[in-house]
C-alpha cells in the first residue's frame, strides 16, 4: 500500500515561538528549539521529522505563516 | 526515503500567500489576527480577485492590516469601517468591499455603523474579530467580555449587575433583513481554521450575488490582554467563549439558521 510521506520547512526568521503548530501536530512531530532566532524567540523545529505525513495542520494554524509543507507517496 | 528528497517544488502542498506580505506580522506571538490575515488573503487568492478588492483596515491592533494584505486598502478611523465601505462600494458596486474589525472598534464606537451597514444591506462583507477586550490599548474591558471574565478593567471578572451584559452582535445583525449570510467562526484549531475559511469564502463570493450584507466573526484570542501562552488562550477560548459565542451558521441564503 502506498503511504504518504510529509516534510515541513519552517521560517525560523519568521516564527514567534507560540507553539501553537507544536499542539496541532497529530503525530509530535514539532519542538522548541533551545537556540533563539535574532528576534529573540525559541523557534519550531521538526525534531520528530521522520513521523510527519503532512497533513499541513501545523501551517494551518501559525499565525506567522512560517510553515511550509510537502508531501509525497512512497511505495 | 530522505527528508530532503520529499522537500521539492512537485511535492509543495501548502506555502504562505504572497498575498500576505513577507513583512513580519506586528502581532503577538500565537494571536488569532495573524491566522485570519492568512485565510482571508488565501481565499482572494483562490477567488482570484486580488485586483478587484478593496479592504478597510480598522483602528486596533489591526490598524496596520494593509502593511500586512498585498491589495488595495483603505484605513478607515475608529468603527466607522462599514461607512467607509459602503461610500467604497457604491462606487465600485462591482468590487469586493470588506471591513476587518475588532470588536471594540465593531462592536463598541462602531455600533451604528455596524448595524445600519448590516440593515442597509450593503453589498459588503464585515471580517469581525472578537477576542473579548480591546487588545492595542492593553487588555480593557469590551462589549463583548463575557460574564466573569477578566480584563484589565475587570480585575475580578466582569460582574454584569455592575458592568452590564456583554452584546453578541452577530446575532443581532443576523435579525436585520439587510443580512445575507452570517456566521460565527473560530481559528483556535486546524479544523476551525478550515472551517472559517469556508465561511470568508462564502462571504466574498455573496458580493456577486448583491442580495446583502455577508458578516462572519471570528471568536480569536488575545494572549497577552489575557495573560496566558498562546496554547492555554486557545484552551481557556474553547472553554468559555466558546459556550457563550457558539460557532457555526445564524444566517444563510437569508433565512436564519434555528439553532441546533
Ligand atoms: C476615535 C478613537 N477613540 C479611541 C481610540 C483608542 N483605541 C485604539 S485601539 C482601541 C480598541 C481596539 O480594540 P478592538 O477593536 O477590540 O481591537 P483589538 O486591538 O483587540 O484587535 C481604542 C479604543 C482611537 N484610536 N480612536
Ligand atoms: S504537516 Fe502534519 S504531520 Fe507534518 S509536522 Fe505539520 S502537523 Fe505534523
Ligand atoms: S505556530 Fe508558527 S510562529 Fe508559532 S511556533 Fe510554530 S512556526 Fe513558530
Ligand atoms: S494585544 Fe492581543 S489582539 Fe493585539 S496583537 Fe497582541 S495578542 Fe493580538
Amino acid at each position: 500500500m502506498a503511504k504518504v510521506k510529509g516534510a515541513i520547512v519552517i521560517d525560523i526568521e519568521r516564527c514567534k515561538g507560540c507553539e501553537l503548530c507544536v499542539v496541532a501536530c497529530p503525530v509530535n512531530v514539532i519542538s522548541m528549539e533551545k537556540k533563539v532566532n535574532t528576534k529573540g524567540y525559541h523557534f519550531a523545529y521538526p525534531e520528530n521529522h521522520e513521523a510527519c505525513t503532512g497533513c499541513m495542520n501545523c501551517a494551518i494554524v501559525c499565525p506567522d505563516g512560517c510553515i511550509t509543507v510537502y508531501r509525497t507517496k512512497v511505495e | 526515503m530522505d527528508i530532503n528528497e520529499i522537500i521539492r517544488e512537485a511535492n509543495l502542498v501548502y506555502k504562505k500567500t504572497s498575498l500576505l506580505t513577507e513583512k513580519p506580522l506586528s502581532y503577538c506571538p500565537g494571536c488569532g489576527h495573524g491566522v485570519v490575515h492568512r485565510i482571508i488573503m488565501e481565499v482572494i487568492e483562490e477567488l482570484d480577485i486580488a485586483t478587484e478588492t478593496i479592504g478597510i483596515a480598522p483602528v486596533g491592533c489591526s490598524v496596520l492590516a494593509y502593511e500586512f494584505m498585498d491589495i488595495d486598502m483603505q484605513q478607515a478611523s475608529h468603527g466607522r469601517a462599514p461607512a467607509t465601505a459602503t461610500g467604497i462600494k457604491r462606487c465600485w458596486p462591482d468590487k469586493y468591499v470588506f471591513t476587518y474589525q475588532g470588536d471594540g472598534d465593531l462592536a463598541a464606537i462602531g455600533t451604528s455603523e455596524t448595524i445600519h451597514a448590516c440593515n442597509r444591506g450593503e453589498n459588503i462583507t464585515i471580517i469581525f474579530i472578537n477576542n473579548g477586550i480591546y487588545g492595542m490599548t492593553g487588555g480593557q474591558m469590551a462589549p463583548t467580555t463575557i460574564p466573569g471574565m477578566v480584563s484589565s478593567t475587570t480585575p475580578y471578572g466582569r460582574d454584569v449587575q455592575l458592568m452590564g451584559n456583554p452584546i453578541k452582535m452577530t446575532d443581532i445583525v443576523a435579525r436585520l433583513p439587510g443580512t445575507l449570510f452570517v456566521s460565527r467562526q473560530s481559528v483556535h484549531t486546524a479544523v476551525n481554521v478550515r472551517k472559517a475559511k469556508k465561511a470568508i469564502k462564502t462571504a466574498f463570493e455573496n458580493q456577486k450575488l448583491k442580495r446583502g450584507l455577508s458578516f462572519v466573526e471570528i471568536v480569536s484570542n488575545c494572549p497577552s490582554g489575557w495573560r496566558m501562552t498562546p496554547i492555554q488562550a486557545n484552551k481557556w477560548l474553547e472553554e468559555n467563549m466558546i459556550p457563550f459565542y457558539p460557532l457555526g451558521d445564524l444566517k444563510v441564503d437569508g433565512n436564519l439558521v434555528s439553532p441546533k
